[in-house]
């Protein structure tokens, strides 16, 4: 079943929290994980292998290096449910 | 044909460690590249990272770790027949360093060789000696692990100049006392992953260590804490049992990361990179020694150890603290 955006986002959410603890709800799609959120790339890692196990998504390194922002990482599970 | 008389067990008599005197601070390195204190602290955990002298061989090191292990053990060098030295920054491919460690130890015409599994070296050294003890093969090795980095880093290569260091750190292993004592070197868990060799290395003499710091981390996140967890469970020993984790020390969040995912949290966690860096093969041991002599692992302690590295090369096991 294709998960809504609303559900990628709140799941998310808690990912980041647990990996950087950034508050959930400062996890808006518009927020760029380097600018806004103070992620660095060593989280991103991290954040990727969470979302896999959270979403069943793999995102690969040549793929997370390419996501941005929230709205990144929330259309790139989708599409990828989609394809699945 | 004949076959030795094994031993039931092995265990550890004692450690040793060696670093340089010389301390590189995260603003040294400001200094001269572009990195920050605070970029260096936040992605690898170091602080300060110990180098060796320019006189300063890997032998040099490797003898001051083996002869500190030697003389806490209570055995002398006539008691030693197997001498291996775990490193990949040998000075040259031959001769070996561990017959010259030897000889300059006064230990005459041991078994001696070096082993190369990059950071997992110890682990591996360690998981030999004990099988050589086992099989009656050897009656008390000095393993050593020994890396002088500094000589294969690129100064000026802000991604690998901030995390490697050099150092040695030295252990004992001997068969138990009595054939009823309980061993102190439990199984080994290891295995490698050569499809991955391309994400660590140095191409040939002439060149500098390269990694591929995400891919590396991504692997050591999700791939070790089986294994570390599967040591525990053939040694028999439940990882709420344990005293202490000693990684590798190859970056503080990669170490935060498996320790999280191990199920010990009341096992004390190494942090030696701090004021370490990254020492490959003497990373395990330059932790252990310096935990025991703060007091922070006692006697009869057990101690997860874990070596992951190049290779890709990986090995775990339970030991008993001397």
């Amino acid at each position: 079943m294709a998960m809504t955006q609303e559900e990628i986002l709140t799941g998310l959410g808690d990912i980041i929290d647990e990996v950087a603890g950034v508050p959930a709800d400062e996890v808006t799609p518009d927020k760029s994980f380097v600018d806004d959120l103070d992620i660095d790339s060593l989280s991103m890692v991290e954040i990727a292998v969470a979302a896999q196990d959270k979403f069943g998504v793999e995102i690969p390194d040549d793929e997370l290096k390419n996501l941005k922002t929230v709205q990144d990482v929330i259309d790139y599970v989708r599409r990828a449910n989609v394809s699945a | 044909m004949r076959l030795t008389d094994g031993a039931p067990g092995s265990r550890i008599l004692a450690f040793g460690g060696y670093q340089p005197a010389k301390v590189v601070t995260n603003d040294d390195l400001a200094a001269t590249i572009d990195t920050t204190d605070e970029w260096i602290r936040s992605r690898v955990g170091i602080a300060s990272r110990r180098i060796a002298g320019p006189d300063e061989t890997l032998a040099d090191m490797a003898v001051a770790a083996g002869g500190k292990a030697l003389a806490a053990s209570g055995l002398s060098s006539p008691d030693i027949d197997l001498v291996i030295v775990a490193t990949c920054t040998p000075e040259a491919p031959i001769p070996n360093t561990a017959a010259t460690v030897a000889t300059r130890l006064g230990i005459v015409a041991p078994g001696a060789y070096d082993l190369n599994a990059a950071c997992a070296g110890f682990c591996y050294a360690l998981a030999t000696a004990s099988d050589a003890v086992r099989a009656g093969t050897a009656r008390n090795v000095l393993v050593i692990g020994a890396e002088k980095l500094s000589q294969w880093v690129d100064w000026t290569d802000r991604s690998t100049c901030i995390i490697f260091a050099d150092g040695a750190g030295a252990a004992v292993v001997s068969p138990v006392a009595e054939p009823d004592d309980a061993p102190g070197i439990g199984p080994v868990v290891w295995g490698s992953a050569g499809d991955m060799a391309d994400k660590i290395f140095i191409a040939d003499r002439n060149s500098f260590i390269v990694q591929e710091g995400q891919a590396v981390f991504r692997w050591a996140t999700t791939a070790l804490h089986p294994v570390a967890r599967a040591a525990c469970e053939r040694a028999g020993v439940d990882p709420t049992d344990l005293a202490a984790f000693v990684p590798h020390q190859a970056n503080l969040r990669i170490i935060e990361a498996i320790a999280r995912k191990l199920g010990a949290p009341q096992a004390r966690v190494a942090d030696d990179i701090v004021h370490s860096g990254n020492t490959s093969s003497a990373s395990i041991p330059l932790a252990l020694s310096a935990m025991i002599e703060r007091g922070e692992v006692g006697s009869g302690d057990a101690v997860l150890l874990l070596g992951f590295g190049a290779g890709i090369s990986y090995a775990a096991q339970v030991i008993t603290v001397p």
